[in-house]
C-alpha cells in the first residue's frame, strides 16, 4: 500500500517537473523541418572544408589514403604533426602564384566580355513585348539546360585547324592559312563566355526589367544625351544585376577545369586544372587541399561575404 | 534619330549574341548527320551515327547510371531543398537562420573542383572512421549531387514563396488547420510549380555534372559525362554528336512545353 503511495507521489513529482520543462512547447515538426537540411549541409558542405584544411596540413605518403595522419598516439605519446610545407611550397614555387593570377586574369576578362555581349541582349529582352520576350528568354535559357560538356565540345569542332571558323575565314580571304585557335587562351575565353553567358543575361534582365523607363525620358528632358543617360541612369539602376551576373560568371570561371582541359593548350594555366592534376596525376592530396584552401580563402570567401553584406543591406 | 541609331546597334549586337549562342549547337546537330567519319569532310546525310550510338554498350550503360543518379539526387534535393526554403521564408526567426541561409546558397557559387575535392576527402575520412560509405561509387555521387542540387531547389522555392502573400495560409490557420495539414493542403499546392522546376533543374544539373562526379566516383562507376569526356579528349567523335542532338531535342521540347504552359496559365 505504502509502496503504491510512494509511486503516486513520485509520479506526481515527475509530472510537476515535466510541466516546468519546456518540452511541450517544442514543436517537433518545426524542429525537423529546420534541422534536416541543416544537418545535411553541416555534414556534406561544412565539415568537408574542415577535412580539406586538415589534410592540407599533412604530408603526402604512399598509402591508402595517400597522406599522413596529423595526430598519432605512440607509446602513450600524443604526436601532433602539422606540416606547413604545402603552404610554404605554394608561396615559394612561382608556378602556383602564376596559376592563381592567370586564373583571375582569364576569369576577369571573360566576365567583362560576357557583360559586354550580354548587356545589349538583356536590354533588348527587357524592352520587348511580352510575346517576343517569352521567346527570347526561352532562347537564352535553352542552352543553359543543355549539357555544358557538349556545348564546350561543340567549340572543339568549330575552332580546330580545319573547322568551321577557319573555313569561313579562309573563304572570306581574311587569312590565307588556317590559324591555330584550339589549344590557346583565346579558345578558353570563348569557351567561358559561351558557357556562362546565360548566367550573365538572366540577372541583368531581371534588373533591367524593373527599370522605370520614364526615368530615361526625364533624363532626356533635362538635357542628357543618350550615352550620358545610359551611364548616369541605366547603368546605376542595373548595378544589382551587373554585380550578380559578374559573380555568377567570375567564380565558377576561376575554378574552371573542363574548359581549359578541352579548349586550352598545355600552357593555359588555371588553378582548377592545377588542383585537378595535383589530385589525379600526382596523387598529392595534401597539396591539392592546400591549393583548394588558398583558393577558397583568397578568391571565394571575400566575394561571398561581400555578396551577403549587399543582400543584408 | 538618336533612338533609331541606338536600336539599330541594339538589334545588331543582340542578333550577333544569339548567333554566338546557337551556331555551336546547330553545328553539333548538323555534323551528327554527317556520313563521313572525318567530321571535317561532309560526306552526305546519314543516320549511321545514331545506329552506332544505340549499339555502344559503354555509352548506354553510363547513360542509364546517370539517369538513375539524377533521378534519386533530384528527388532527395527536392525534399531537403523545400524544407530549407520553407524554413527560411515561413518559420520566422530561429537559431542558426543566418548560418542556414549562408550554407544553402554557398554551393551555388562554389567552384566545382573545391566541392568535388572536399566531398571526396570527407567520404574517405568517413570510411576511415565509421566504415560508411564503403568505397566510392553511385552512393557517393548521389550524396554529392543532392548537396549541390538542394541549394538550387531552396532558391527556387524561396523565390516562389516570396511571390505570394501569406493570407491564404493565415486563413487556413484561422480555420484551425494544423501546421502539417496547412503545409500539405495549402502551401504545397501553391509552391508545386517551383518544386517541379527545382526537380527538373536538379535532374539536369546532376545529369550534366562531370567534375564533382569524377572526384567522388569509384573506378567502376562512370557516369555519362565522364564517358563523354574521355571520348572527347581524344578528338571529335560523331557518336557524341548524335547523343548531343538527342539531348538537345529533348530539352528543346521540354522548354517549349514549359513556355506554352506558362502562357496558358493566367498570371496572378
Amino acid at each position: 500500500m505504502s509502496q503504491a503511495n510512494g509511486y503516486t507521489a513520485a509520479h506526481s513529482r515527475l509530472q510537476r517537473v515535466l510541466h516546468k520543462l519546456p518540452l511541450k512547447r517544442i514543436n517537433w515538426g518545426r524542429q525537423l523541418v529546420i534541422s534536416m537540411p541543416f544537418v545535411w549541409l553541416a555534414v556534406f558542405f561544412f565539415v568537408p572544408f574542415l577535412v580539406v584544411f586538415k589534410i592540407s596540413l599533412s604530408e603526402t605518403a604512399i598509402a591508402i589514403p595517400p597522406y599522413t595522419a596529423l595526430i598519432e598516439l605512440e607509446d602513450a605519446l600524443l604526436n601532433i604533426k602539422l606540416n606547413l610545407g604545402n603552404y610554404l611550397f605554394l608561396w615559394e614555387d612561382s608556378f602556383y602564384l602564376e596559376a592563381y593570377l592567370s586564373s583571375i586574369r582569364i576569369a576577369g576578362v571573360s566576365t567583362l566580355l560576357a557583360l559586354i555581349i550580354g548587356f545589349p541582349m538583356a536590354y533588348l529582352i527587357a524592352r520587348s513585348e511580352s510575346r517576343t520576350r517569352t521567346i527570347l528568354l526561352a532562347l537564352v535559357i535553352l542552352p543553359f539546360w543543355t549539357s555544358f560538356l557538349l556545348r564546350v565540345y561543340a567549340w572543339v569542332g568549330l575552332l580546330k585547324k580545319n573547322g568551321l571558323v577557319n573555313d569561313i575565314l579562309i573563304n572570306l580571304g581574311i587569312v590565307s592559312e588556317p590559324i591555330q585557335m584550339l589549344q590557346t587562351d583565346f579558345a578558353v575565353y570563348i569557351g567561358i563566355v559561351y558557357t556562362y553567358l546565360p548566367f550573365m543575361i538572366l540577372p541583368l534582365y531581371t534588373a533591367l526589367e524593373k527599370m522605370d523607363m520614364s526615368l530615361l525620358e526625364a533624363a532626356e528632358d533635362l538635357g542628357c544625351r543618350p550615352f550620358q543617360s545610359f551611364f548616369l541612369v541605366t547603368i546605376p539602376l542595373a548595378m544589382p544585376g551587373i554585380l550578380a551576373g559578374c559573380t555568377l560568371v567570375f567564380i565558377p570561371a576561376v575554378g574552371e577545369y573542363v574548359i581549359p582541359a578541352l579548349l586550352g593548350g598545355s600552357d593555359t594555366l588555371m588553378i582548377g586544372r592545377v588542383l585537378w592534376d595535383e589530385f589525379s596525376l600526382n596523387r598529392d592530396w595534401p597539396m591539392a587541399s592546400a591549393v583548394a584552401t588558398v583558393m577558397l580563402v583568397v578568391l571565394v570567401l571575400p566575394i561571398m561575404l561581400l555578396r551577403n553584406r549587399k543582400e543584408a543591406e | 534619330m538618336a533612338v533609331q541609331r541606338r536600336s539599330w546597334f541594339l538589334y545588331t549586337s543582340s542578333a550577333l549574341g544569339f548567333l554566338f549562342l546557337y551556331v555551336p549547337i546547330i553545328s553539333l546537330i548538323i555534323y551528327s548527320f554527317n556520313k563521313s567519319k572525318l567530321v571535317t569532310v561532309w560526306g552526305g546525310w546519314s543516320f549511321k551515327w545514331y545506329g552506332e550510338l544505340f549499339q555502344n554498350e559503354q555509352i548506354l550503360s553510363a547513360a542509364w547510371l546517370s539517369i538513375k543518379i539524377a533521378f534519386i539526387s533530384a528527388s532527395l534535393a527536392v525534399v531537403f531543398g523545400t524544407m530549407a526554403g520553407f524554413a527560411l521564408s515561413r518559420m520566422g526567426r530561429f537559431r542558426g537562420k543566418m548560418l542556414l541561409s549562408g550554407w544553402i546558397s554557398a554551393p551555388l557559387i562554389m567552384p566545382e573542383v573545391i566541392t568535388g575535392l572536399s566531398l571526396l576527402l570527407l567520404f574517405v575520412a568517413m570510411e576511415d572512421l565509421f566504415g560508411w560509405p564503403a568505397g566510392r561509387g553511385t552512393l557517393t555521387i548521389i550524396l554529392a549531387h543532392t548537396t549541390f542540387c538542394m541549394a538550387y531547389v531552396a532558391v527556387v522555392v524561396q523565390a516562389r514563396m516570396a511571390d505570394f502573400d501569406t493570407s491564404l495560409e493565415e486563413a487556413a490557420m484561422d480555420l484551425g488547420a494544423k501546421p502539417s495539414s496547412l503545409f500539405f493542403l495549402v502551401t504545397l499546392p501553391l509552391i508545386a510549380p517551383a518544386i517541379l522546376s527545382g526537380w527538373l533543374l536538379s535532374f539536369t544539373l546532376s545529369l550534366d555534372d562531370l567534375v564533382i562526379a569524377s572526384f567522388v566516383s569509384g573506378p567502376g562507376d562512370s557516369t555519362l559525362p565522364m564517358v563523354i569526356f574521355s571520348k572527347v579528349r581524344l578528338g571529335v567523335t560523331p557518336e557524341v554528336n548524335a547523343l548531343a542532338t538527342l539531348m538537345i531535342l529533348i530539352v528543346a521540347v521540354g522548354v517549349v512545353v514549359a513556355m506554352l504552359q506558362m502562357r496558358k496559365r493566367p498570371k496572378p
